[in-house]
């Protein structure tokens, strides 16, 4: 159990996740390819024309996804930001750095299918519909964590700042999501529903799951591209990076 | 008597100081010296706890100060660049306030005394913001002659004072040591007050 | 309790020396709200139908421009650090510095609200629950505008981040407060919005002062 417990904080030191992170990364994008391969295959030529959206309704494909995307990694930035707090590890403000661009990439994706599907099927490019306005609000708080992280100079600073402040958004997105719904049915908002396209057909949603997949395995890809970038910024004073063949190169 | 060891301090990716160990008994005084951005202020706001060290640990009558928070906090008096003067109230004012905000009560009468003390009669009505820089720092030693704290710790206190001002807290200075107190000060020039040690960062 | 009563009494005698600072988030409430009907058009229907939103936007606004002020003076002249010198824990003098914040802005806007309604002709019910959302309400933005200006302190551009930041989150206040005049003028009663608002304060009373008080103390690291 000790053992396990020190390779655990040895590997939550900037110095030895830098080169494991690179090992990963291209295992996760190959994963990206395989199920973006497939999820791409299926939500094309498997899953069936929708008998009342026609073949508009693919982008959900995309859509569904990138939502459900831009709400997990909230979560996990959240979660990596609380425990870099409570145990004052490096890596884990890093971490929480790394993500916040792809889970607001996530939430303007969400968006920007959100559109393109709307106008075909509410013939309005913007709707004010619930699941919409809370992925815009979304995004205006992943927008407000990096715009405080870039703000503040001192890296440590901004970390505990920025974890104070995704703490502060992840216990406020359910009231948010809750206080936005209730506000459109009282306004008696649009019944169709992006994720409830009625009978929905079983391969429809083992495309969705194959999409979600290759978002998860490109989200990790990603983070950790950045965060091997962030750690070369933040540490290029030790002796550790000047020692690196790419930084020597 | 307050001790610290193995404190380092790092400000951004520069490493200020290293290893360094500390002791100040009742009635010893601690001169902090060093150039411009050496850490004199970093380490008096390591030591008044209002910010951590990257290694090391300060500790008060034997307890770390983590624990002890606010009773180390009640012993203890810092008084920073910035002297916690409030421009649009009156030196009265700040004064009572300041005292409130420590946790006692100062009745009007020791206020003014006090104020009168050093050199500030018939100022103690008037905005701080019409005082003079010196002026100012006098109001902040007045109170420094209210507040009952075992260690003071000052950063750069002789700022801005006139020859009388700087004698005055001198003397300030050395009445609290020769009671038992402890004080631990960074200054350009030189303390001629007894039972004192010099730190050079 | 005694340092907390200090601060408020404090924070107040200062913003009766800077009434002008008080004074012009006041106007710029009135002035806002007032601009919409100028912008819509004067029919009655109408302005009776966006009157909570507007009122309630005008709030969120007007209190966004105190929150720069709110901890950055104290910042700047050393008080912030005797505050966390101070053997008072932080947290209730923090809680005491947002209730006078509160006093100072959001009680002002309750009193006002009304007189903003009647321009845009609301009945006497709805500014009744106009003033009591608004009670609920601003204190809770009051709340949660503490954490945005602890967090923004001594940072590049704060002033404009802070509203980037608490906007966001204001977001529940404003559907919930303007949500319980409509539903109250729509003759659905206002009793579960109003309940909701409630809800929302109570829990804020309870978190925001602490991650308040987390940010201030990194800010003065």
């Amino acid at each position: 159990m000790s053992n396990r417990l020190i390779s655990w904080f040895k590997y939550a030191s900037p110095q030895s996740f830098y080169p494991l992170a690179g090992r990963m990364i291209p295992w996760f994008w190959a994963l990206t390819a395989v199920f973006g391969v497939i999820g791409l295959w299926v939500s094309f030529f498997v899953a069936p024309t929708d008998f009342q959206q026609g073949e508009g309704y693919r982008i959900i494909f995309i859509h569904v996804p990138a939502a459900w995307m831009s709400m997990f990694l909230y979560v996990v930035m959240a979660t990596w930001a609380g425990l870099g707090l409570a145990l004052n590890t490096r890596l884990s403000g890093m971490m929480a750095q790394a993500i916040a661009p792809t889970g607001a990439l996530m939430a303007f994706l969400s968006l920007w299918t959100g559109a393109l599907w709307g106008k075909p099927m509410w013939g309005a490019w913007w709707v004010w519909d619930a699941r919409l306005t809370s992925a815009l609000i979304l995004f205006f708080l992943y927008i407000g964590f990096i715009a405080l992280q870039a703000a503040i100079d001192d890296a440590r600073r901004a970390d505990k700042a920025g974890a104070i402040l995704a703490l502060v958004g992840v216990v406020n997105v359910p009231i948010i999501y809750f206080s936005v719904k209730w506000w459109n049915t009282l306004h008696q908002g649009s019944t169709i529903n992006l994720a409830k396209a009625p009978s929905m057909a079983t391969t429809m949603l083992w495309g969705m799951l194959l999409m979600a997949l290759a978002f998860w395995m490109y989200s990790i890809a990603v983070a950790l591209t950045r965060v091997r970038a962030i750690i070369l910024e933040r540490e290029a004073h030790t002796e550790w990076v000047k020692d690196l063949n790419e930084v020597k190169a | 008597m307050l001790t610290a060891t193995g404190l380092s301090c790092v400000r951004g990716e520069r490493r200020l100081f290293a290893g360094l160990d500390l002791a100040v008994g009742p009635g010893e005084w601690l001169h902090v010296q060093g150039e411009n951005g050496a850490g004199k202020t970093s380490l008096l706001r390591i030591l008044a706890t209002l910010s951590p060290p990257a290694e090391g640990e300060v500790r008060w009558q034997g307890e770390p100060v983590t624990v002890l928070a606010e009773d180390y906090r009640r012993a203890m008096l810092f008084l920073g660049h910035h002297g916690a003067v409030k421009e649009e109230l009156t030196p009265l004012e700040n004064l009572t306030l300041a005292a409130q905000l420590d946790g006692t009560t100062l009745d009007e009468a020791n206020a003014l005394s006090a104020l009168m003390r050093f050199g500030l009669r018939g100022r103690e009505d008037l905005a701080v913001r019409f005082l003079s820089a010196g002026q100012k720092r006098r109001v902040l030693l007045a109170r420094l002659a209210v507040r009952k704290a075992t260690l003071w710790i000052l950063d750069e206190p002789f700022t801005a004072l006139d020859v009388k001002a700087v004698d005055m807290l001198s003397g300030l200075i050395e009445s609290h040591l020769a009671a038992g107190g402890m004080a631990i000060l960074t200054s350009h020039q030189s303390m001629p007050l007894p039972n004192g040690r010099i730190l050079s960062l | 309790m005694n340092a907390v009563l200090a601060i408020i009494r404090r924070d107040l005698l200062l913003a009766m020396r800077r009434k002008s600072e008080v004074l012009t988030a006041l106007f710029f409430f009135i002035i806002v709200a007032s601009l919409f009907p100028l912008g819509i058009g004067p029919e009655s229907a109408l302005l009776r139908t966006i009157a909570p939103g507007v009122i309630w936007v005008s709030a969120l606004l007007a209190t966004m421009l105190g929150l720069a002020r709110l901890f950055a003076p104290d910042h700047a002249d050393g008080t912030l650090e005797q505050m966390v010198l101070s053997p008072t824990p932080l947290g209730l003098l923090v809680t005491g510095k947002i209730a006078a914040h509160w006093i100072t802005t959001g009680l002002p806007l309750v009193l006002l609200a009304p007189v903003l309604g009647i321009q845009f002709d609301l009945d006497v019910g709805a500014l009744g629950v106009l003033v009591v959302a608004l009670l609920l309400g601003t204190p809770l933005l009051s709340l949660i505008g503490a954490i945005g200006a602890a967090l923004t302190l001594g940072v590049r551009g704060g002033g404009v981040l802070v509203s980037l930041l608490v906007l966001p989150l204001y977001v529940p206040a404003l559907i919930f407060g303007a949500g319980a005049v409509e539903s109250h003028i729509s003759g659905l009663g206002a009793g579960g919005h109003l309940s909701l608002l409630a809800a929302l304060l109570a829990l804020a009373v309870f978190f925001a002062p602490w991650a308040t008080t987390a940010a201030l103390r990194i800010s003065l690291e």
